[in-house]
């Protein structure tokens, strides 16, 4: 069986470093992900569920315990674990087309020729339904469409690992639903293996094999994993009346609303969630700079 | 239809909105033409008005402080000089051609030497010495303060190694720099054929010395601010440093850096006057410095001149670079002004 151990996280703890002392987000988070399996993190804001990503990613550097991706372990980011942020983040200077061909020609280099190329990008994008605006630059196209070419980047990049960082959060509902279903028919394509971060029970629900659900941080952890038995292909019409399909989702609910309730706006921790709040310093010195030109 | 694309009142020239005819709503058209240029050439007249009125209050020791139209004669004035001068200059080689003719006539295999005009430079050749020289000067500062910029803003440790050294030398006024710069090109450019001439070099550095400082800071907040997002898939990437510097640092920092190049070459032209008044360029700078030691009842007038030209030429020095951050801009829709 290939079913060993695709992607290991054992005993992962960070500690980030602020005037108070070190403020600790994660205790010992332990998941083993099998190839070709859609996980989600869900928990509240705050939990530290990006933080979990980011440090598959290699963005972050977990303080305790590792990441082993195919018994290799993960120490810096690179593009087998690609990401697919909630922002697109799409370099706004370049085209559709140019973007994706950034990635492609950094993970491709010497291995694909030319022309190989120029028809792995165009099949990416056409995955995206995205073939019609691919020379068109990120401002000229549509919160979704920006997504679905931050998709193709990272699908093109042929990731053994796809980390999505809340990536439909930004969307409006209609259009979130559109790339959920998107994504339903690309996974069924690729069966890549996936870690995607929501706040939306019913995309947990309908995108995943398994749910991971994350207790509140301080020192935020695994709560419950539910496992998520739904036939694919799933419809997200046929699934609205499937007693299944709302025994999972109310089992997320009561996680996220009964037993991890959100704590009081007082008691909230210093937000490290979505990645932006940067730990330690690095920000701070960017401000100052800024200050002084400003003088 | 709803053709009504005219900016509301209050927005002017400044703006560099170019004046869309397919959308031009006709009715509106006097009260737009009003906007954008009766309103600037009504406080043009109103402060030629006044001027006129408080230079006629003040006596100097050479004369009454020119009014508007004093100085109008003296541009004119100049111009006429300008041509004078082209005229023989012209006529000056014509003549040395022709005799150069004769003596081969003569002589086939005589040698001839065209020898070069030696006239004194008029007011137009001035401006055109300052504008290469500011150039040169500012063009050395940019090649210098980019990259020193883009360090700063990739590295924090660099920012906080430079920083003071920035910092200390950034109010440094030109009059300053200039003794050491002078002494300095004295005593390394030894050439008994130069290329260039001393004063050329001492205020082109001057400039470059004066200017670097505003390209540097706000490159180094440009590259500082980068979208973190963009940061991540650069490594996420894993792009090589100079893949991300070429792909990703320099396209999202222009703005900035061009803010930072627009206030250089403006201190930079500012400067150069000061240093080509000291270290005797034959530029704008010069051609004020002659006039105030000259001191005829014509050089209040023709100070005035200058000054309203290096005025004018810093105001298009301005345009073009705005025009130039256009054109490298990958964002057409923000407004630069």
């Amino acid at each position: 069986m290939n079913n060993e151990k695709h992607l290991e996280i054992s005993h992962v703890s960070i500690e980030f470093p602020t005037p108070k002392g070190p403020f600790k987000a994660l205790d010992s988070v332990d998941l083993d992900i099998s190839r070709g399996e859609f996980v989600s993190l869900i928990g509240h804001s705050g939990c530290g569920k990006s933080t979990v990503l980011n440090i598959i990613a290699g963005l972050y550097q977990a303080t305790a315990g590792g990441i082993i991706l195919d018994s290799r372990e993960v120490d810096e980011p690179g593009p087998d674990r690609a990401v697919v942020f909630q922002n697109h983040s799409l370099l706004p200077w370049l085209t559709a087309f140019e973007n994706v061909e950034l990635a492609v020609k950094q993970v491709f280099k010497g291995k694909k020729s030319r022309s190989e190329m120029r028809d792995w990008i165009v099949h990416n994008l056409k995955l995206v339904h995205m073939e019609h605006a691919m020379h068109k630059r990120p401002n000229e196209i549509s919160g979704g469409m920006k997504q679905r070419v931050g998709i193709a980047r990272a699908l093109a990049m042929e990731p053994k690992v796809l980390l999505m960082d809340e990536p439909f959060g930004a969307l409006d509902a209609l259009t979130r639903a559109h790339m959920q279903d998107s994504l339903i028919e690309i996974q069924a394509r690729l069966n890549n293996t996936v870690i995607m971060i929501t706040h939306d029970v019913d995309e947990a629900v309908l995108l995943s094999d398994r749910i991971v659900m994350m207790t509140n941080g301080p020192a935020a952890t695994i709560g419950e994993i539910l496992q998520v038995d739904l036939p694919r292909p799933r419809d997200r019409i046929k699934m609205a009346n499937d007693p299944r399909y709302n025994y999972y989702r109310s089992e997320v609910l009561k996680f996220l609303y009964e037993r991890q309730k959100q704590p009081s706006e007082k008691e909230m921790p210093a937000d490290t969630d979505n990645g932006a709040s940067q730990p330690g310093d690095t920000a701070d010195s960017a401000k100052g700079k800024e200050k002084e030109a400003a003088a | 239809m709803n053709t009504r694309a005219i900016r509301l009142p209050g927005s002017s020239l400044m703006t560099g909105s170019i004046f869309r005819l397919k959308t031009v709503n006709w009715s509106e058209l006097p009260r737009t033409l009003f906007n954008k240029l009766g309103i600037p050439v009504i406080s043009i007249l109103l402060f030629l008005l006044l001027w006129n009125v408080i230079a006629s209050h003040i006596q100097t020791s050479l004369g009454k402080v020119p009014g508007p139209v004093q100085v109008w004669d003296q541009a004119v004035a100049l111009y006429q000089e300008h041509e004078a001068a082209k005229a023989r200059e012209a006529r000056f080689y014509a003549r040395q051609e022709k005799r150069n003719a004769e003596v081969l006539a003569r002589n086939p295999n005589a040698r001839v030497k065209i020898y070069p005009y030696t006239g004194s430079p008029t007011f137009f050749d001035q401006i055109e010495t300052s504008i290469i020289t500011v150039m040169t000067g500012f063009l050395i500062a940019s090649i210098i303060a980019i990259p020193i910029g883009i360090l700063c803003g990739l590295s924090n440790t660099i920012y906080t190694a430079l920083n003071p050294i920035i910092q200390t030398f950034k109010p440094v006024s030109p009059l300053a720099w200039l003794p050491i710069i002078t002494l300095i090109v004295s005593a390394v450019y030894v050439s008994n054929d130069p290329m260039f001439s001393k004063s050329y070099i001492v205020s082109a550095l001057t400039v470059t010395l004066c200017c670097m400082w505003p390209t540097i800071i706000n490159t180094t907040v440009g590259v500082s601010s980068i979208d973190k997002d963009l940061v991540n898939v650069s490594r996420v990437l894993r792009l090589s440093w100079f893949t991300n510097v070429y792909k990703i640092v320099l396209p999202s920092s222009v703005p900035m850096m061009f803010a930072g190049l627009r206030v250089s070459l403006g201190i930079g032209w500012m400067v150069l006057i000061a240093a080509e008044m000291l270290a005797q360029n034959p530029g704008l700078g010069k051609f004020v410095w002659d006039e105030f030691q000259n001191g005829s009842s014509n050089s209040l007038a023709r100070i005035m001149v200058a000054v309203i030209a290096i005025g004018l030429i810093g105001y298009v020095l301005d345009r073009l670079m705005l025009l130039l951050q256009r054109a490298v801009s990958w964002d057409k829709s923000a407004v630069i002004r």
